[in-house]
């Protein structure tokens, strides 16, 4: 039977994409997992997969041109099958609007508890499911057989590519994933705390009111900055001696301060928080971006997950290679939404002190000015200092002064005593 | 082991029958003089005389009728339809009599009785006598209803039947009466609600009854060729249907085939796919295919009948597309 090539939703906000290069012929043989066609979402550019085997019998949509998310791109089929009554309903394809994401109810309390590890393992973050072969609806198709062999050996469905009909995930490719060490829904959620992925605290009258006061005085997300200079000298030697018994490690500060603010973050859960419009969401595990400008002009924020939960040299290689794929924009769309928290660095650049715009809905960002060597007064003395400026932006609808203010002493005094990132 | 045709094997199963229980007696249209339309009773009224083989005039309605009140009054009636097509003009006797007479009067009173002959496509029989109508009396609570495939089958099973306390509806493929097997000798009796597993294999299963037992054979080996193990199970009879046999066949092999000559629509098929679907669903890896009889009344040109019935091609394909090599 033949199939339909449809334009996928590569994340929440994508309505259409263009279609940048066909990467197939037509009448060119495909199998199954071939890439077929490059195309631009709102964020990058990625590589559409073909969920079909056959002949690409019929492009539909030309290169250069866009197109909204659901409409048929092309038709792959046998050579001889008769395709024209799969051509003509390209329009209503088209008009065939990919339903929504679930709606957040307003405590989140339910949908909050995953129920059980395989649902937790198919929507890993807040950010759409990790479909690599976004499928209408965005739903991974599987037998029921597959379902539960993944279920059983602990892989994650949304990793794995289907070989049967529509792209279907059958027997013989979750077995062969499980044979080749695909990433399984276990070491997904290896580092995921138990319990809900956040909690909604209902906002209060009062808070209402900061909210609306706040808005009408300062534009959609009321910003306010806070900064702090923050002694890096044992940042500097925790950097250089781990670099040293490690010399492949490449440890950064930037490396160090993201696993302090993860460490902060979960000290002061009313700073990993953002604004649902009727609540304060309070995320209960910590996925921290990182501001990467993109080659070319352009700005990404590339998400480390669970990032209290791993440790320096996990976060300095996961982090290395998001930044690495982030600037060429080939994350995929799950690796750069979700996230709690950010960080935006341009030390590297010998900027000492900056506020960064907040990435909504997180609550906060933290800007992070160079480590600067400086005369400093220790005990009434001049001394020399190794000192970093950041500068914490808050959303004044969730994070007040104070407590901001208490988030950027527990960092401080973190990246002062690099030792308490490790108990 | 002797040798036996279908018709002669049946023939076995009543004469045991008759000489073991003297409740037990046949009647229809030209069972006697004539030894039955397709020569299933040859014999028996030399041996048992006319009291206990009947001929009777061209009445289903009556003499279906008669077969039930003898049932109620403690006989143990052989009702032979000439064909299950005329079955159809006896069906308020066998659906409102004799199915519910034991509901109906609070367990008092049975109607133990067999309603025997052939079914299914014939040979250029058109539409009115080429019917495989055991969906319709599947439907009916009450009804046992037995399709037999082998010589060997369908003499234990009509040895059962006709000792059951129910109605049984047992349904003759017309065209496997010439066909020849095995018969074990002496006693023996195969109980009702039991399949057997025609061909045992790995990689899908074929729930097959009647002649499309045969078809599914004949495919199967045909897709052995190609590497592809398909096991068929025989429910052998379709109420009760053994679904324990089928779906420990379904969570071996993860995929099914029901293959089956009646029409599509509320067909045996759909009531195999609904067992599987819902106490096998978590070990399914394909979608469950029906192979059925083309959803319109029998042609009577011969190439045209041939394309009605289920063949080993059709069986084939959708095997090919529940194991995904096509």
């Amino acid at each position: 039977m033949a199939s339909r090539v449809l334009m996928p939703k590569g994340s929440d906000t994508m309505t259409e994409g263009k279609v940048l290069k066909w990467l197939k012929n037509e009448g060119e043989q495909v199998a199954n997992g071939d890439a077929l066609v490059e195309i631009e979402t709102d964020k990058v550019d990625m590589e559409v997969e073909s969920m079909a085997s056959g002949v690409l019998r019929k492009v539909l949509v030309q290169a250069g041109e866009t197109v909204p998310v659901g409409q048929m791109l092309a038709v792959i089929g046998k050579a001889e099958e008769d395709i024209s009554s799969l051509v003509s309903s390209n329009g209503g394809a088209a008009a065939a609007k990919p339903p929504a994401g679930p709606q957040k109810t307003e405590t989140g309390s339910k949908e909050a508890a995953p129920p059980q590890p395989l649902a937790r393992a198919a929507a890993p973050g807040p950010g759409p499911a990790p479909t690599p072969q976004p499928t209408e609806g965005g739903r991974v198709l599987a037998s029921p057989l597959a379902r539960r062999i993944a279920r059983d050996t602990g892989l994650d469905l949304a990793a794995i590519q289907g070989s049967g009909p529509g792209g279907r995930i059958i027997r013989r490719d979750v077995e062969s994933a499980a044979a080749t060490g695909a990433p399984s829904a276990a070491s997904r959620v290896q580092f995921a705390p138990q319990g809900p992925e956040f909690r909604d605290e209902p906002l209060s009258q009062m808070r209402k009111t900061i909210a609306q006061r706040l808005a009408q005085s300062l534009g959609p997300v009321p910003h306010f900055y806070l900064t702090i200079d923050v002694d890096m000298k044992k940042a500097k030697e925790l950097r250089e001696s781990a670099n040293k018994l490690n010399p492949n490690l490449k440890l950064t500060y930037n490396d160090i301060i993201v696993k302090a603010c993860a460490v902060a973050l979960i000290q002061h859960p009313d700073v990993n928080a953002s604004f649902t419009g009727n609540a304060i969401r309070y995320h209960n595990r910590v996925h921290l971006g990182i501001a990467v400008a993109i080659d070319g002009g352009g700005l990404i924020t590339p998400v480390v997950r669970d990032c209290n939960l791993k440790t320096l040299q996990q976060i300095s290689t996961e982090s290395k290679d998001l930044i690495a794929r982030a600037r060429t924009r080939k994350l995929k769309p799950e690796e750069y939404t979700g996230g709690t928290f950010s960080v935006s660095n341009l030390g590297m650049m010998g900027i000492v002190e900056f506020s960064a715009v907040i990435n909504p809905p997180e609550g906060a960002i933290l800007a992070i000015g160079s480590v600067e060597e400086k005369p400093v007064v220790e005990n009434g003395q001049i001394t020399i200092g190794f000192r970093c400026r950041m500068t914490l932006s808050c959303d004044h609808r969730v994070v007040d002064g104070a407590t901001g203010a208490r988030f950027l002493q527990s960092l401080q005094q973190i990246l002062e005593n690099p030792i308490l990132m490790a108990l | 082991m002797a040798v036996l045709a279908f018709r002669e094997a049946l023939n076995q199963a009543m004469r045991e029958e008759m000489q073991r229980d003297e409740r037990v007696f046949l009647m229809g249209e030209e069972v006697g003089a004539y030894n039955g339309a397709y020569k299933v009773s040859k014999g028996l009224l030399d041996e048992f005389g006319p009291k206990r083989v009947l001929d009777t005039p061209i009445t289903e309605l009556g003499f279906t009728g008669l077969g039930v009140g003898a049932a109620m009054a403690g006989l143990r009636p052989i009702v032979e339809m000439m064909t299950f097509n005329f079955s159809l003009l006896a069906l308020d006797q066998i659906v409102n009599s004799a199915a519910k007479m034991l509901y109906m009067s609070g367990g008092q009173v049975g109607a133990p009785m067999v309603i025997r002959g052939p079914g299914g496509a014939g040979h250029q029989l058109s539409a009115q006598h080429s019917q495989a109508l055991e969906a319709w009396f599947c439907h009916i609570p009450g009804l046992k209803v037995v399709t037999p495939s082998t010589p060997a089958d369908a003499k234990g099973l009509l040895k059962t039947s006709i000792r059951d306390n129910n109605p049984v509806i047992f349904i003759e493929s017309e065209v496997l009466y010439g066909l020849k097997g095995e018969v074990p000798e002496g006693e023996y009796t195969i109980p009702l609600g039991v399949a057997e597993i025609k061909r045992p294999g790995n990689d899908v299963t074929l729930v097959a009854h009647a002649k499309m037992v045969h078809v599914a054979l004949e495919a199967a080996e045909e897709l052995e060729k190609e590497g592809i193990d398909a096991e068929i199970i025989d429910p052998r009879t379709l109420r009760p249907l053994d679904t324990e046999t089928i779906l420990q066949s379904i969570r071996k092999t993860n995929r099914a085939v029901i293959v089956e000559e009646g029409w599509p629509f509320c067909g045996i098929g759909a009531q195999v796919v609904d067992t599987i679907q819902h106490q096998a669903f978590d070990y399914l890896d394909a979608p469950i295919l029906r192979v059925t009889g083309v959803d319109v009344p029998m042609p009577y040109a011969k190439p045209l009948e041939h394309l009605h019935a289920p063949d080993k091609a059709r069986v084939i394909d959708a095997v090919h597309r529940v194991t995904y090599k096509n």
